[in-house]
């Protein structure tokens, strides 16, 4: 049975689903939704909310509740994502799970409320500082809030590191019918908790740290964390594709974006034009292959972003040079629809 | 035989890597007999700063874990919501607790988070080479007050204790001080107790610890011991500021 659900309140249920058992915010529009919610079921449910005094406080609460083994979460939008970038390096680091949820508004500066996609850059690139990468997953629809919350977990503890759900103020405030599906709650096996500090009876005490001042040690952290890394690449990319074996122009989109241009590769191919769409939904890891095979000459692509263009590099870098890669993009809270599209696909 | 004297089962035997006359060693020990003598080694987390005592996972004999600069109080209380009945404790300097983590400072003692902090007070940063701290005197020369903190460019010293103490989350605060043995044991009974609050759930319980920086003070041991009875304690008067 569906349940008519607005986006940021998918999002809480998926983590309660998953068995989060602490979450630490602050408020920021818009998603308002998420510590209000959080605040009460949390709650009724015997678990850990706390309104913290900053986002900076917020991640690092995380960061404590994580070094003891215990789902955790925070979320925000991007001027307070910004903000918790210090705890997101220290977590990658330290090599701890947590989950983030990024409920995307406009920028740059305080910018404002509306939906955008502008920290692309910011979620795939590593807006902290040091050699790491982030799991980041881009939900397109409510369903895809509640999914993604759940599966975030999981992922975040098999690799020991922060995953971040990229969504935006469109998806977070958009309703929904959504099906909340019984899961079993996910624990980690007693070999995968060799790490946890909770306090040192029957075992030698332990430190989680990020500072390695010995010769070569953070050197020979950094490529144990590459190691991490290339796994997660071989394994977790996901995306989602519709129609590109026969198409002529394959428009490549995420999150709120990919919505879009679903609908308008449906309207275009009802008029006759061969329009595919390329989804990435996992946005590091990268669909590179993917897109890479898709790119075969006397092809066009065309990336659509609600922004100036961030993703684009990325399907440029995987396109590369085979195919003419264009762009079209709206910064700044601005929607692009169906019109817009196809007045971009007929110019190519 | 009877034992009289041993190093605390809660300190490693590692070297201190600490300089000659700095005070962190002496309250490194005070904590771990504190601990030991409580029986809650084996359920202690610590958390450690960014700063001179970030090493102290090599000498604590329990879990420790280290949170960005200034933000041990946050990392704490993430800890302790989720372990309630283990015993969470942040060791921090004037920069981590007083300037750059200001706001955890606050609002973990408002929110009264079951926690202790034992805050170490040397007037400067130790780690980065000797820099005003929040806690630096009037007049007092540092690697960024060469010519002495001056108040209308660098503003006065902040007093912790004193701005905590009007918080209705707060159990306890005291100054204490580490350059003389009378002054160690009166420390030990203030950092116990700071304990054993956390354990009877008071609440946020912080010691405030006046230590000597030699090194980057310009000084002797010696000489920063008398520095610390004759200037330092004048400006941070020794006491119980606040003990519900």
């Amino acid at each position: 049975m569906k349940t008519l659900l607005k986006g940021n309140i998918a999002l809480c249920e998926g983590a309660i689903a998953a068995g989060c058992k602490a979450y630490f915010g602050y408020p920021i529009t818009p998603q308002n939704e998420v510590p209000a919610h959080m605040s009460r079921r949390m709650v009724e449910l015997g678990r850990v909310f706390i309104q913290a005094e900053s986002e900076l406080a917020a991640i690092n609460m995380v960061l404590g509740a994580s070094v003891t083994g215990t789902r955790a979460m925070t979320s925000s939008s991007s001027p307070g994502i910004s903000l918790k970038q210090e705890g997101i390096s220290y977590l990658c680091g330290c090599e701890l799970p947590a989950v983030i949820a990024n409920i995307q508004r406009g920028g740059p500066g305080l910018g404002n409320i509306s939906g955008s996609q502008g920290d692309y850059f910011q979620a795939t690139k590593g807006g902290g500082h040091g050699d790491y990468r982030m799991i980041v997953l881009a939900p397109d629809s409510v369903q895809e809030m509640y999914d993604f919350a759940f599966q975030a977990f999981g992922l975040a503890e098999k690799y020991r590191t922060p995953v971040m759900i990229l969504s935006d103020g469109v998806v977070g405030q958009m309703m929904e019918p959504t099906e909340l599906t019984t899961h079993c709650e996910q624990t980690l096996p007693a070999e995968s908790r060799n790490w946890i500090l909770d306090g040192c009876a029957n075992r030698k005490p332990r430190a989680v740290k990020s500072l390695m001042m010995a010769d070569g040690a953070l050197e020979q952290h950094n490529w144990d964390l590459k190691k991490k890394y290339d796994r997660i690449e071989a394994n977790e990319v996901r995306c989602e594709t519709v129609n590109i074996d026969d198409a002529d122009i394959i428009l490549v989109a995420f999150g709120i974006t990919a919505r879009i241009a679903k609908s308008t590769a449906r309207t275009a191919r009802s008029r006759g034009l061969k329009i595919g769409v390329i989804r990435p939904v996992t946005l590091w890891p990268f669909p590179t292959a993917i897109i890479a095979a898709a790119a075969k000459p006397g092809r066009k692509f065309l990336v659509a972003e609600l922004n100036m263009g961030q993703m684009v590099e990325d399907v440029k870098l995987a396109v590369n040079g085979q195919c003419p890669v264009s762009f079209i993009g709206r910064p700044g809270g601005g929607i692009l629809d169906d019109d817009a599209l196809l007045k971009k696909i007929a110019e190519l | 035989m009877k034992k009289i004297f041993s190093r605390p089962e809660s300190l490693t035997p590692a070297p201190h890597l600490y300089c000659a006359g700095c005070g962190h060693g002496i309250i490194h020990r005070l904590v771990a007999e504190s601990i030991d003598e409580l029986g809650v080694r084996e359920k202690t987390i610590a958390v450690a700063p960014v700063g001179c005592a970030v090493f102290a996972y090599d000498y604590f004999n329990f879990d420790v874990t280290e949170a960005p600069h200034g933000r041990p109080p946050a990392v704490a209380t993430g800890i302790k919501r989720v372990l309630p009945d283990r015993i969470v404790f942040t060791y921090q300097g004037d920069g981590d607790i007083a300037a750059i983590g200001t706001a955890e400072t606050i609002h973990a003692a408002n929110r009264g988070e079951n926690i202790t902090v034992i805050f170490v007070n040397n007037a400067n940063y130790g780690m980065t080479g000797g820099q005003m701290a929040p806690t630096t005197l009037i007049g007092q020369k540092t690697a960024t007050t060469p010519f002495g903190r001056d108040a209308k460019r660098d503003g006065y010293p902040l007093h912790l204790c004193e701005l905590l103490a009007t918080l209705k989350g707060v159990a306890y605060l005291e100054r204490v001080t580490v350059y003389n043995p009378k002054h160690i044991f009166n420390a030990k009974r203030a950092i116990k107790k700071a304990f054993q609050n956390q354990i009877d759930g008071k609440g946020f319980s912080l010691v405030e610890v006046i230590s000597q920086c030699p090194v980057d003070w310009g000084m002797t041991p010696l000489d920063s011991v008398a520095w610390v009875k004759d200037v330092f304690i004048k400006e941070f008067p020794l006491g119980v500021f606040k003990d519900i």
